[in-house]
């Protein structure tokens, strides 16, 4: 680790104040992510704004049809949360996957957000329930936010406040883990909403979480497993590496829909 | 009465001593241990595989804040500090010795493994010190890398070392090669079969950690290192190495946490900062990092082999004829040269009554970090091969897998049995073993669960193993002239106190397996002291006589028989002072469990009476015998052991994505006389934890160019606790036959037994797939790839 400046603003206008003044510092929710690479030095913030103290950045609520999540809400609540459970059940199953039982307790949606890691989780949640993310500033349709690996439409010291989630009919998950970091090497969301059926894949995209249309016209006319067991996404869009080919992702894309839209029920 | 109550001798299943320490988190680890004044050390490390180094300029990091002092290569070469040693020589089929090139404890002029170390800096905190290794700007010239052991062999490929031309560090032979051939040609059918043995990153829980430290005024050096034998890491370092004499010289190894062989041998760091402290004149301290491990702890196994089997008609076997191919890594390590060649195939006979073998081994350098012995050693490799042909030929000869076995096992009234390469097994028995585990595993019921797990869309599969391996190693002229560089005995010291309590001071190491526990369980079974007055002291040199340390199941086997000579010892003087206290003549002094008896009568003696005595010689045949009651005994075994027994492993597949779930393990082994059933059962599913870690998940990965594409947990998958099934473990005893205790060893059997189980229950749950073999690990992506191959062939 570098040395960097600690701030632990408590409001998040204090906070949005103190990256405005200095565009190398960065914020910090859970650290499940920024801390390694601060200790293997991949990253050199000149400060490091600690989110954990802004009590508005907490909590489930639900508003009519909407859950609304606030960005320093940890996996752990998600997981377990009866607001989350009763509404969308295959989001706190999810956060239940994520990272082990350390990460859960410290990892936050919105630090999850906003790193939008190609392999996270939750971005292909939050971009198949068409879900609205808002920062200290505006608010950014998911469609809009998930800009590829690693980018997302946040600016320089904008910060995730809430993520706004509409309430499906249904929705499913499933990933096949790459089996070192356990992270998902294929996922798919599948949810039947207001707006249409929606479904993302995450894990295996070669520019990050998208939305697989072909599957979406499919699941739209029958929503059925055998809807998306004959549709296989384009392996040049995707990404491979020692545990998994862009052939092989191709292959579980398909795969991990199935079992998404069963797990959908 | 003198029975120690509850029972914690011999076969008693006490929970470990060690654990209290342990478990609460107040273990004390070499990097628990700071040094007033102590310094910090950072490693600078080559980010090539192979490349000169041009230039190496450190001024501006040398005037960073903190900084005491940056060391180079060339000024450790200026001192005359000598190469990293390697303990075995090994002989070329022309009797030439194996090359042997200059291993620099900091590199000389040229990088030849990503993680070479480069240069050292030592400053006040370790932060100071990674800023300044950031600020040392070396210019390389990146050289053409081979990383791949047949690639290494290759017409033109990237020489290594220029001391070791075409790569070769040597070309070896064991066995008849004209008997071999005369088998073959009276063959009915030769089973031929090809492997690799995948590389592994031992990846014990705690990084390796050393600490110099230097006394200016008396002179004296210390290091503190996380090593599995500080005995040999102070021969080897201060001898070879920094010319400091060993009464110069303590190395301390405290609480270890996890070795599997990665810390026996003497890494480059040792010296570095023993040598540093004397330069700088402050301990110097430094902890490897989990990323850092990946690429400076020795890798193990790494072998491609070619095996035939030659078979009559009725289908008992001929003979073996095995080649293999070993990466040695960029330099050789300390016991290298010994794994692929008597660690691995001298056990090629396996269990099976094998007339005739011929094995030819080539060790290659290529530029990839060191391969050393890793749990098992040689072994695992020899029984993987053997293992998986035994499948591989029993479905070919169209014979069932189990009979196969049998009718080729070495049968119980054969021991001792003289196998055709070298080795001479003491006892087992085979098909009790075998018998035990087919029960066990339910191997009759198998088809029935096939079935079902077909049904559900799984493909079911059941592999099974039968083995024998060598270990306690191992007699020191044997190994002596077999090229070992070391005599591989054993020491144990006996301190009886006047009060009766016993300190053991033992050469073997604990990092893991509990010795403070079965080796208090000896004293208690022999001389009758409860465990909790039992004392283990072991890893330093200051206070251990001396020692080989603890690797190859040897613990027990030497160091417990060592042990248990230091008791004879002790009750031989303790009957002569007890004869003398109840005058009676020595030959009717009897011992059981802490009570010297005048034989037939009821008068007795304690130990503690006789100890007290010992001590406090008032009424004692002073002009016959010293006063004091503590004996040494050093054990040179007769023989290597060798557990043995059998593994069978139950698989599930999911052919949609081709990932491989264990649902049953069955272990059934021999491992001798057992101290503490439980401590056996512990070691046993822990090495077949590593053994399914090898089936299934690990691999270390190399890129053409010699880039580590698994340097760390993101992409090394090693196994987890949900990767794992409840393993049914079960021992079958018979005795060794040469030492005191009876004892075979128990650390290795898991990890050497289980792969081919593993394996051979994957061939076998895609039997309807036409596989002949898959390669290890069974990835999903491999899995999925011949299903997949499958189907486009049935389309
Ligand atoms: C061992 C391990 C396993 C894991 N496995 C998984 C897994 O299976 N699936 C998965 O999805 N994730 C996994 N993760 C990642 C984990 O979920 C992280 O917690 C998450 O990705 C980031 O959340 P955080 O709160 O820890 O963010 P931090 O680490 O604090 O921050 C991450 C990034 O987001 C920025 N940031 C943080 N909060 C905000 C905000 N409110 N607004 C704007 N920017 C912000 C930071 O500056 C930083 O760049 C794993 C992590 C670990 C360590």
């Amino acid at each position: 680790m570098y040395d960097f400046a600690y701030h632990k603003p408590a409001s998040v206008a204090d906070a949005v104040k103190i990256l405005a003044a200095d565009p190398e510092a960065r914020p910090i929710s859970g650290g499940m992510t920024l801390l390694p690479a601060l200790k293997l030095r991949l990253n050199r913030p000149s400060a490091v704004v600690d989110l954990s103290g802004i009590a508005e950045l907490r909590g489930v609520t639900r508003k009519g049809d909407t859950l609304v999540i606030g960005a320093l809400t940890k996996h752990y609540e998600v997981a377990t949360s009866a607001e989350v459970k009763a509404a969308i059940p295959a989001l706190a199953a999810m956060a239940h996957t994520i990272g082990d039982t350390q990460v859960r307790n410290r990892g936050t949606m919105g630090g999850s957000v906003a790193n939008n890691d190609p392999s996270a989780d939750y971005p292909a949640a939050l971009l198949a329930l068409g879900a609205t993310i808002e920062t200290d500033k505006r608010q950014l349709p998911a469609d809009e936010f998930f800009n590829g690996m690693f980018t997302t439409a946040l600016e320089v010291g904008e910060l995730v406040t809430a993520i706004h989630i509409p309430i499906p009919e249904k929705a499913g998950y499933a990933k096949m883990r790459n089996p070192a970091s356990r992270y998902a090497m294929a996922g798919v969301f599948v949810a039947k909403t207001a707006a249409g059926v929606r479904v993302a894949v995450n894990g295996a995209g070669a520019n990050g979480v998208f939305r697989e249309k072909a599957m979406e016209a499919a699941l739209a006319a029958n929503w059925s497993a055998d809807a998306v067991a004959g549709i296989k996404v384009d392996p040049s869009l995707l990404n491979g590496d020692i545990h998994g080919s862009a052939e092989y992702r191709a292959h579980l894309v398909t795969v991990m829909a199935k079992r998404a839209v069963v797990d959908a029920g | 009465m003198n029975v120690v109550t509850p029972f914690e001798g011999i076969g008693a299943s006490l929970r470990r001593k060690e654990d209290f320490r342990f478990l609460q988190g107040r273990g004390q680890y070499v990097d628990d241990i700071n040094r007033p004044g102590q310094t910090h050390a950072v490693m600078l490390r080559s980010p090539h595989a192979h490349a000169t180094i041009d230039r190496i300029d450190t001024a501006a990091a040398r005037a960073m804040p903190g900084v005491k002092a940056i060391f180079v290569g060339e000024d450790m070469a200026a001192e005359a500090i000598g190469g990293i040693p390697c303990g075995w020589q090994i002989h070329n089929k022309d009797g030439s010795p194996m090359a042997e090139p200059m291993h620099p404890a900091l590199a000389l002029g040229k990088v030849r493994h990503v993680g070479d170390p480069v240069a050292v800096v030592i400053a006040e905190t370790k932060a100071q010190a990674r800023d300044a290794a950031e600020a040392i700007l070396v210019a390389y010239t990146p050289l053409p890398a081979v990383s791949g052991t047949e690639a290494a062999l290759k017409p033109g490929a990237p020489q290594v070392h220029e001391a070791a031309a075409g790569n070769l560090c040597y070309d070896w032979h064991i066995g008849d090669k004209a008997a071999q051939e005369a088998a073959f040609a009276r063959a009915a059918r030769v089973v031929k079969f090809e492997t690799t043995n995948n590389r592994l990153v031992p990846n014990a829980m705690e990084p390796r950690a050393a600490i110099g430290d230097f006394d200016a005024f008396s002179g004296d050096y210390t290091l503190y290192t996380t090593s599995q034998n500080p005995h040999v890491i102070r021969l080897l370092m201060g001898a070879f190495v920094l010319h400091i004499p060993e009464s110069k010289l303590r190395v301390v190894a405290p609480d270890v946490g996890g070795g599997f062989g990665s810390k026996i041998y003497h890494y480059a760091e040792e010296a570095i900062v023993t040598w540093a402290a004397g330069k700088v004149k402050r301990p110097i301290k430094w902890t490897c990092e989990r990323s850092e491990s990946f690429m400076s702890d020795a890798h193990g196994r790494d072998h491609v082999s070619t095996a035939e089997l030659a078979l009559d008609a009725e289908g008992k076997i001929l003979g073996l004829k095995v080649h293999t191919l070993a990466n040695m890594g960029a330099y050789l390590s300390t016991f290298a040269p010994c794994v692929p060649t008597y660690l691995y195939a001298t056990l090629l006979s396996g269990v099976y009554a094998t007339p005739v073998i011929y094995a030819e081994v080539k060790a290659v350098f290529t530029n990839t970090v060191p391969v050393d012995a890793y749990r098992g050693a040689g072994r695992p490799e020899a029984t993987y091969l053997l293992e998986r042909l035994m499948d591989v030929a029993a479905a070919e000869a169209g014979l069932d897998k189990v009979e196969f076995r049998r009718r080729n096992f070495i049968r119980p009234d054969q021991f001792p049995y003289q196998t055709p390469v070298a080795l001479q097994y003491d006892s087992g028995d085979y098909h009790a073993t075998l018998a035990m585990a087919l029960e066990a595993a339910d191997w009759a019921g198998f088809e029935g669960r096939r079935a079902a797990a077909k049904a559900q869309g799984r493909l079911r599969g059941i592999g099974i193993s039968t083995y024998v391996e060598a270990c306690g190693i191992a007699p020191s002229a044997v190994v002596g002239s077999l090229g070992a560089r070391a005599g591989l005995y054993e020491v144990g010291t006996i301190r009886v106190h006047p009060t009766g309590s016993v300190t053991v001071l033992t050469g073997a190491h604990s990092h893991g397996q509990g010795h403070e526990t079965t080796f208090a369980q000896l004293v208690a079974d022999k001389l009758g002291v409860p465990t909790a007055n039992v004392d283990i002291v072991h890893g330093d040199t200051a206070k251990v006589p001396f020692g080989m340390g603890t690797y190859g199941s040897r613990s027990l086997a030497v160091g417990g028989s060592a042990m248990d000579k230091a008791m004879d010892k002790i009750i031989a003087k303790g009957k002569r002072i007890a004869a003398h206290l109840m005058e009676a003549s020595v030959e009717d002094v009897e011992f059981e469990r802490g009570t010297f008896r005048v034989a037939g009568t009821d008068r007795t003696k304690s130990l503690t009476d006789i100890s007290l005595a010992a001590y406090v010689p008032h009424n004692y045949p002073i002009d016959e015998i010293e006063p004091g009651l503590e004996e040494t005994a050093f054990y040179d075994p007769k023989n290597f052991t060798y557990p043995g027994g059998c593994h069978i492993c139950e698989v599930e597949i999911d052919p949609d994505t081709g990932r491989t779930t264990v649902v049953n393990f069955t272990a059934v082994d021999d491992v001798g006389r057992v101290i503490n059933p439980m401590i056996v059962e512990g070691q046993v599913q822990g090495g077949i934890a590593q053994g399914i870690g090898q089936a299934l998940l690990e691999a270390a990965v190399y890129d053409a160019s010699g880039q580590l594409l698994s340097g760390s947990f993101m992409d090394y998958t090693m196994p987890r606790a949900g990767d794992l099934p409840d393993v049914g473990v079960a021992t079958h005893t018979t005795l060794c036959t040469h030492n005191p205790l009876g004892v075979k060893g128990c650390g290795e059997v898991g990890a050497i037994g289980s792969p081919p189980a593993v394996m051979n229950a994957v061939v076998d749950a895609l039997r309807d797939y036409g596989v002949r073999h898959v390669e290890m690990p069974a990835t999903p992506q491999k899995i999925w790839g011949i299903v997949n191959a499958h189907r486009i062939a049935a389309e």
